[in-house]
């Protein structure tokens, strides 16, 4: 066991553990789901792990680990740098939450969640980590794969018909994927990202154009994914479509297109890249504007809190997509920020979307939820004395409890839209301010309509949040508490926690957001890194006696 | 050989991106089909095509891309047919199962007002 093992270990264990509950049968979700949850938090503290490890080394901080021991530009190489290690992070996060959440009703509604669930953390941890071309495919393939029966996870109509669509959709999008990797390595002869950036440089100029529309095709293929305006239609259904674990989890699927993108463009197309610089930026920077007004619009028009969730992703996809476009530290550094918070509340409001939902059906006819054990307790309305003021019904105004978990769902879902919509004190805001303040220092057009496009988009989710708020929380009249289990609670508290911590610690959270913005936008240091890794000496053979 | 190749990846393509635009699943579920099998023949082809060259290396004859085929398209190839076998085995699982919960074969589960 060397240092280097760790960055291989968040692929691994998803996978043993996947392996493990398949042997299991179908039977015993006991004993899986405390597999599972022990499998995922595991995973989390070693994100973790690197997350420190890459923060410690300094800003060139690259961890690398050839898994099959081959020299470099052969072998598939796993590189954990600060961008890796915070991707991990937030895939580890959103993972464990919706995993608890998933333990109070959503595992008992189909077969093998918990093994898909699994393999979606492999491939996610996996797209992050690698460092090879074709390998990032395979890592796409296993999660895309995953998703489409979490996605299919509970069964019905709507599931079977948005699953349909979403899995044609992504089987198109893989197959461009392969496009472009089978251009771009006709044009450079190599799969190994450090290498192909590396060679970039060399290729000639009749191969220019292959090697332009190999990368544009490739991009397509990403933003597909990540949800670009007008590749985006499939995103509202599918998303309010899948149960609310899965859906939690598919608030960070959008964020890998975004981060391949990041990566690639970044690795591949700095400023500095001669006939290719800047290749392809004013697509994404117009492409993600016009991402964030369809979402902003798309949000103030949904009726469904669960397609607002959805057209909420669109919008902070946009919001990065636009970001990155603009290839400058700063900007990258703010929407890394804005990235995880983003990310952590995306996947709490897609937990909320089912509880409010529940909330809103005891109002039509309480259903029974079947143990009374682990719920919070709703408080009992006491007798009032004669004198105090009473409303229509003759109730008492005050001292009226409100049921804890009621109040817990208002906070919460205040919390969340705060978030969303990047009203202060909270880590949107912090992430939405650190954008804007570095769009003024570049002052050209789109810069001004992405800074204006902020502002504006944030008031429309802002609208949207507050009337879904008084429709759920104010104008129900006499409504029985909804009833929640604790275990349900806890996964939200706990993303909104981390988002509160981003806030208080947000001086640190923007230092190191910022130091992973000026590494990528460094590629020198990366390729070196990689190129530098030398394979392990075979330990020295024992003499035959 | 070029001229061949090319063609046939046109004409699987062009077959493809049609059917894919049809609304019934199944000539959605040929169109990936064949648009794979494109993508397929395309990624060999980016290892420049070669006629009586193969990918292992002999003794005595230099380890170039004069004398040998280029191995990894083909072991890409590989990969890249395997995943598209299991994926689109998949979208014809959900296809049936949502031909069984709609009664019909439209790719939006109910047909399109006449």
């Amino acid at each position: 066991m060397r240092p280097e093992h760790l960055i291989v270990a968040p692929v691994l264990l998803p996978l043993a553990t996947a392996a493990l509950m398949l042997l299991l049968g179908e039977g015993r979700r006991g004993l899986k789901a405390v597999l599972n949850t022990a499998s995922t938090a595991a995973g989390l503290l070693i994100a973790i792990a690197l997350l420190q490890r890459a923060q410690a080394d300094g800003p060139a901080a690259f961890g690398i680990y050839l898994p099959g021991n081959w020299a470099v530009p052969y072998g598939i190489v796993l590189v954990a740098d600060r961008l890796s290690a915070l991707m991990a992070v937030l895939a580890g996060s959103v993972g464990l939450a919706a995993l608890l959440y998933a333990l109070a009703r959503w595992q008992h509604a189909g077969v093998y969640f918990h093994v898909l669930f699994q393999l979606q953390l492999m491939g996610l941890y996996g797209a992050f980590l690698t460092a090879d071309l074709f390998n990032l495919f395979v890592f796409f393939e296993v999660l895309l794969a995953a998703s489409y029966g979490l996605l299919l996870h509970g069964g019905g109509p709507d599931r079977v018909r948005a699953g349909l669509h979403y899995i044609a959709v992504n089987l198109v999008a893989s197959l461009l994927f392969l496009i472009g990797v089978a251009v771009l390595y006709g044009v450079t002869g190599t799969l190994n990202m450090a290498d192909i950036a590396r060679k970039l440089a060399l290729v000639p100029a009749s191969d220019r154009g292959l090697l332009h529309a190999g990368a544009a095709i490739l991009a397509i293929a990403f933003l597909a994914k990540a949800a670009l305006w007008p590749l985006n239609f499939w995103l509202p259904p599918a998303y309010a479509a899948a149960s609310a674990p899965a859906a939690a989890v598919f608030a960070i699927l959008t964020k890998v297109g975004v981060y391949a993108v990041l990566r690639l463009w970044t690795l591949c197309f700095p400023a500095d890249a001669g006939a290719s610089a800047g290749f392809g930026n004013e697509v994404l920077v117009w492409g993600g504007l016009a991402t964030l007004a369809f979402g902003a619009i798309g949000m103030l028009a949904s009726q469904q809190l669960a397609r607002l969730a959805g057209y909420s992703v669109i919008a902070s996809s946009g919001t990065l997509v636009a970001a990155i476009g603009f290839d400058t530290p700063a900007l990258s550094g703010g929407a890394l920020l804005y990235l995880a918070s983003s990310t952590l509340a995306g996947c709490a409001l897609f937990l909320l979307v089912e509880l409010l939902e529940r909330a809103r059906q005891v109002e039509v006819g309480p259903s029974v939820i079947d143990d009374g054990a682990a719920a919070l307790p709703g408080f009992a309305e006491g007798e009032w004395s004669p004198g105090t003021n009473l409303d229509d019904d003759e109730e008492a105004l005050i001292g009226r409890a409100i049921p804890a978990a009621l109040a817990f769902l208002g906070v919460a879902f205040t919390l969340c839209a705060m978030v969303v919509a990047g009203l202060p004190p909270l880590s949107g805001f912090v992430a939405k301010l650190a954008l804007l303040t570095a769009l003024l220092e570049l002052r050209s057009g789109p810069a001004w309509t992405l800074f204006g496009l902020l502002i504006g988009s944030g008031l429309l989710a802002a609208i949207a949040l507050m009337r879904v708020g008084i429709r759920h929380f104010w104008s129900p009249q006499g409504r029985p508490a909804p009833r929640l289990r604790i275990v349900e609670t806890l996964p939200i508290a706990g993303l909104l926690a981390a988002v509160v911590a981003l806030v208080i610690h947000a001086d640190a959270a923007l230092a190191y957001t910022r130091a992973t913005a000026q590494t990528l936008h460094t590629p020198a240091l990366y390729i070196d890194a990689v190129l530098q890794a030398r394979p392990v000496a075979p330990p020295p053979r024992s003499t035959p006696p | 050989m070029e001229a061949v190749i090319s063609i046939a990846i046109g004409v699987l393509t062009g077959a493809g991106v049609w059917l894919l635009l049809r609304p019934r699943t199944f000539q959605v579920l040929i169109g990936l089909t064949l648009l794979s099998y494109a993508v397929n023949l395309f990624i060999f082809s980016v290892g420049s095509l070669a006629v009586d060259a193969e990918p292992i290396v002999r003794a005595g004859v230099p380890a170039d891309l004069a004398h040998y085929t280029d191995p990894l398209p083909q072991s890409l190839v590989l990969t890249a047919i395997v995943i598209g076998f299991a994926t689109t085995a998949l979208f014809l699982v959900v296809l049936l199962a949502l031909r069984g919960l709609s009664g019909g074969d439209h790719v939006d589960g109910e047909e399109e007002a006449p």
